[in-house]
């Protein structure tokens, strides 16, 4: 028996539920977790061995195998790909003497690929040792990778000096920046911490609360945007021996970093929307599923609840109000994009794999360990504070009619000022692009790789088969120009992830094969159908670009982009859209790809499969053609 | 006693207990919907998608849902059995399934829903992964190739304690259900036979005991699946 483990599963009542916290530590104290570990852990757990390496090979943060002294992981998302990826990549392996994937031999180094960590507008970027490292470049790495071998340690390394605002808070010290570019109503200096904790929640019962959330139309600020009030009322009417909120700060999609933003520069009023939501909904436990990537943040974050418990604003009788008690714990995530989804993030606060639940029951009726349990966005419970503090008229002079309020827009890829921009809903495409600075755009991905891919040749020119009908949402899209196209929930809705391509990128080498390999990275494989089709839809898609395809192939991927809708999460359901939105916007540059004059099926290549054997012997095949 | 409810499955009238799921409900009916994962008495999971019907024109899976007075349920549909169609061809090609030389063959669900659904050729490539055998176990053959990842052996195969033998490792396209390696190797007879009872398709094999029940005298050897629930 390892005492140091004990103390470990100790801390946490060798509660199973705290299984990642567990991990979470072994990892800071060794790196990475053995297989004696695992042995003593299902003792003190009560759980199979099975069991504990199903949850530890699900995250992609923790490892039965040492992963080098300086763990370096970076980031892979289009964006870094667009800005010098290759470069970095390539200077990390000769400075470092390992390739991608492993560990150097003397130890000290071990090399990574990762998902988007939150960074798109200062790529590429990579986390090291658990601190972020932005636009690195070849001679940057080789300075970094120098300095760590004469010893310093990784937080000296830090090339730019600290990034603005809180950034350089000493229990940050780090190099991101913020790059606030526009700020209206949450990203407004114009906020006194907690005030609407000490004076306004009190003038209003818990019903009030809710009937005013409702009344100003707050719809979920994660992207799928169900009404907040309406989940509010819902959660409160469930009984339960307790009740949850929990604030998913799991922002996975890539291209989006506001909450990062958000909980750097306006905690605060983070926080502060969490007891909001938990006084008009009487719950008692408060969480915030913290993604692994922005754990440099979590000393900040503790000390400003430990701040609130000081005063009074969390604990017993919280905000001075009498038998309200709620607390607030952060969990950390450890590398799983579906976490993001709420009923799998439930699931790895319970210590588990993060694969999404069935719904029904949603989580408002059995939730975290079956109790009610709300799950908001950051974004919505920073919007619910400003709400109850300006009233609900106030709110709705602001965005359109389906849309209400603000939206974060995380703008990052072919654009002068990449960074966070607050807009009203109901700005369109044209006002994104002259705001961020872009020109020649080719498309734009809004709302990430799930999101859909538009360009200037938009839905409205397409041809009428079934199929594309089938797609084509009754209602929505109508005819409009690519320009003219509005972030809103009826056009555009959007977790607030825009990314812009320019005419330089080539749409499907490129950035489609880059989200589709994110799907394949990504999904829990839980569904037979998300597990399967993107990778079966990319080797469809790879042999297009190949020129092997034939018209019938883009049919095929449109008809298979169908089946996926039936997995049981949003990240399935999504899955294939980086190529069926595609196909719907571009379908010229599939059609540019396939050989358009016959029918004929032309998959087996010739010409590479003898290329191996005329490589052993040194000879060179002569095609005939008719 | 809990109370009766009716609804509707392709306009056909269910009578069943309040708080069946779907399938359940259906299947004391008369009317078959497919699954593949489902498994009576373990909590439902809905990761095969076998049995996705529609509901208010949404999909929803028939495992996990509990009918409900009034709903009109869509089931035995063109999309859907294309659906699901597609969903036993994606578990052929994305496996290595050569039911000639298995042993669970005639006894294999996966094997049997292809000849309900008259799968031909797929219409997905095949891939041909390479995936490995566990043999450690004296008790039991663990074949990946033929693993469709049901989570049936997850759910039902269990210690005195509540420890699972089967367990899921990695994620996405490289997930694997794998048995604990020391678990493996206590294993009784009993549990033994109930694991490769309970796998739909032959990743599970009880050793020495694979071909006991000769082809020929199989489930579904002579009627398909599915024709014990309709009449």
């Amino acid at each position: 028996m390892n005492n140091k483990i004990s103390r470990i599963t100790k801390r946490y009542s060798e509660d199973p539920a705290r299984l990642l916290d567990v991990l979470h530590d072994i990892h800071s104290l060794k790196g990475y977790v053995d297989d004696d570990d695992v042995e003593q852990l299902a003792i003190e757990l009560v759980l199979s061995e099975a069991t504990i390496n199903e949850v530890i090979s699900f995250y992609h943060f923790f490892s039965k195998t040492p992963v080098g002294k300086f763990s370096i992981y970076l980031n892979n998302s289009i964006t870094a790909c667009f800005r010098g990826r290759e470069a970095v990549k390539r200077a990390l392996e000769e400075s470092c003497g390992t390739t991608f994937g492993s560990v150097s031999e003397d130890g000290l180094f071990g090399l990574f690929d990762t998902s988007c960590i939150g960074m798109n507008d200062q790529e590429p970027a990579a986390i090291i040792n658990g601190l972020v490292f932005t636009k690195l470049t070849a001679f940057r790495v080789k300075e970094l990778v120098k300095g760590l071998k004469e010893g310093k340690p990784v937080s000296e390394l830090i090339y730019e000096g600290t990034g603005g605002g809180n950034n350089a808070d000493k229990d940050i010290q780090s190099m991101v920046q913020n790059n606030i570019r526009k700020g209206m109503l949450l990203l407004n200096r114009d906020y006194h911490k907690f005030e609407v904790l000490r004076k306004e929640l009190k003038q209003h019962s818990p019903l009030e609360v809710i009937q005013i959330v409702e009344d100003s139309n707050l719809r979920g600020r994660g992207g799928a945007g169900f009404p907040t009030g309406i989940k509010w009322r819902f959660g409160r009417r469930v009984d339960g021996k307790h009740r949850v909120i929990i604030c998913n700060a799991d922002e996975g999609e890539p291209g989006t970093f506001k909450d990062r933003v958000m909980l750097t520069e306006f905690p605060e009023l983070v926080f502060e929307g969490m007891v909001i939501a938990a006084y008009a909904t009487a719950a008692d436990i408060g969480l915030l599923y913290l993604r692994y990537e922005y754990k440099y943040l979590l000393r900040f974050l503790n000390r400003i609840l430990g701040e609130m418990r000081t005063e009074g604003l969390l604990g017993k009788n919280a905000a001075g109000i009498k038998d309200f008690n709620f607390d607030i714990r952060i969990q950390l995530g450890a590398g799983a994009y579906i976490c993001g989804e709420e009923s799998a993030l439930i699931e790895s606060l319970e210590g588990k794999r993060g694969e999404p639940r069935d719904k029904p029951p949603f989580p408002v009726e059995k939730g975290y360990l079956n109790y009610p349990t709300i799950v908001n966005n950051v974004e919505t419970l920073a919007s619910a504070v400003k709400i109850i503090k300006h009233g609900a008229a106030w709110y709705k002079g602001f965005g359109v009619k389906d849309s209400l309020g603000t939206k974060l827009l995380s703008v990052s890829g072919d654009c002068r000022f990449p960074g966070i921009y607050e807009v009203e809903w109901g700005t369109s495409i044209r006002e994104v692009i002259e705001m961020c600075g872009a020109e020649d755009v080719q498309a734009i991905q809004v709302g990430g790789p799930s999101g859909v891919l538009i360009g200037l040749k938009d839905i409205d020119n397409l041809g009428a088969s079934n199929l594309m009908k089938w797609y084509k949402p009754s209602g929505m899209m109508v005819a409009q120009k690519f320009y003219d196209r509005k972030l809103s929930y009826s056009d555009l809705p959007t977790g607030g992830s825009i990314i812009i391509f320019d005419k330089r990128r080539d749409l499907l080498q490129d950035v489609v094969m880059n989200f589709m390999d994110f799907f394949i990275e990504e999904s829990c494989g839980s569904c037979s159908t998300c597990r399967n089709l993107p990778s079966v839809m990319k080797q469809k898609l790879q042999k297009i670009i190949g020129g092997h395809g034939v018209r019938q192939d883009i049919d095929d991927l449109l008809s298979w982009g169908k089946m996926i809708k039936v997995s049981r999460c949003g990240l399935g359901q999504t899955a294939a859209n980086p190529i069926v939105s595609s196909i719907l916007n571009f379908r010229d540059l599939y059609e540019g790809h396939v050989q358009a004059m016959t029918d004929f099926d032309n998959e087996f290549d010739l010409e590479k499969s003898v290329q191996a054997a005329n490589n052993f012997v040194g000879r060179k095949s002569v095609f005939h053609q008719n | 006693m809990s109370e009766t409810i009716e609804f509707k499955i392709d306009g056909r009238k269910i009578v069943a207990e309040e708080g069946k799921t779907i399938v359940e409900a259906a299947k004391i009916n008369g009317v078959y919907i497919p699954t593949l994962c489902n498994f009576e008495g373990a909590k439902p999971k809905g990761c095969c998608r076998m049995c996705t019907i529609k509901v208010n024109n949404r999909f929803m899976t028939a495992c996990t849902i509990p009918g409900a007075a009034g709903m009109e349920v869509e089931s035995n549909s063109e999309e859907l059995n294309d659906i699901r169609k597609g969903i036993v061809e994606l578990l052929f090609v994305t496996g290595n399934h050569f039911c000639p030389s298995c042993e669970k063959s005639g006894n294999c669900e996966l094997q049997a829903l292809a000849y309900r659904y008259q799968m031909m050729v797929p219409r997905f490539p095949y891939v041909f992964p390479q995936k490995g055998i566990d043999a450690s176990s004296p008790k039991i053959i663990k074949d990946q190739n033929r693993c469709i990842l049901c989570q049936r052996c997850m759910k039902t195969i269990k210690d005195e304690k509540g420890r699972n033998y089967f367990a899921y490792q990695n994620r996405g396209s490289k997930l694997a259900v794998v048995l604990d390696e020391k678990m493996g190797k206590e294993m009784s007879d009993e549990l033994a036979a109930l694991a490769m009872e309970n796998c739909p398709v032959g990743s599970i094999i009880y050793k020495e005991n694979g071909f006991k029940k000769p082809i020929g005298k199989r489930k579904y050897d002579k009627r398909p699946i599915g024709n014990e629930i309709e009449a």
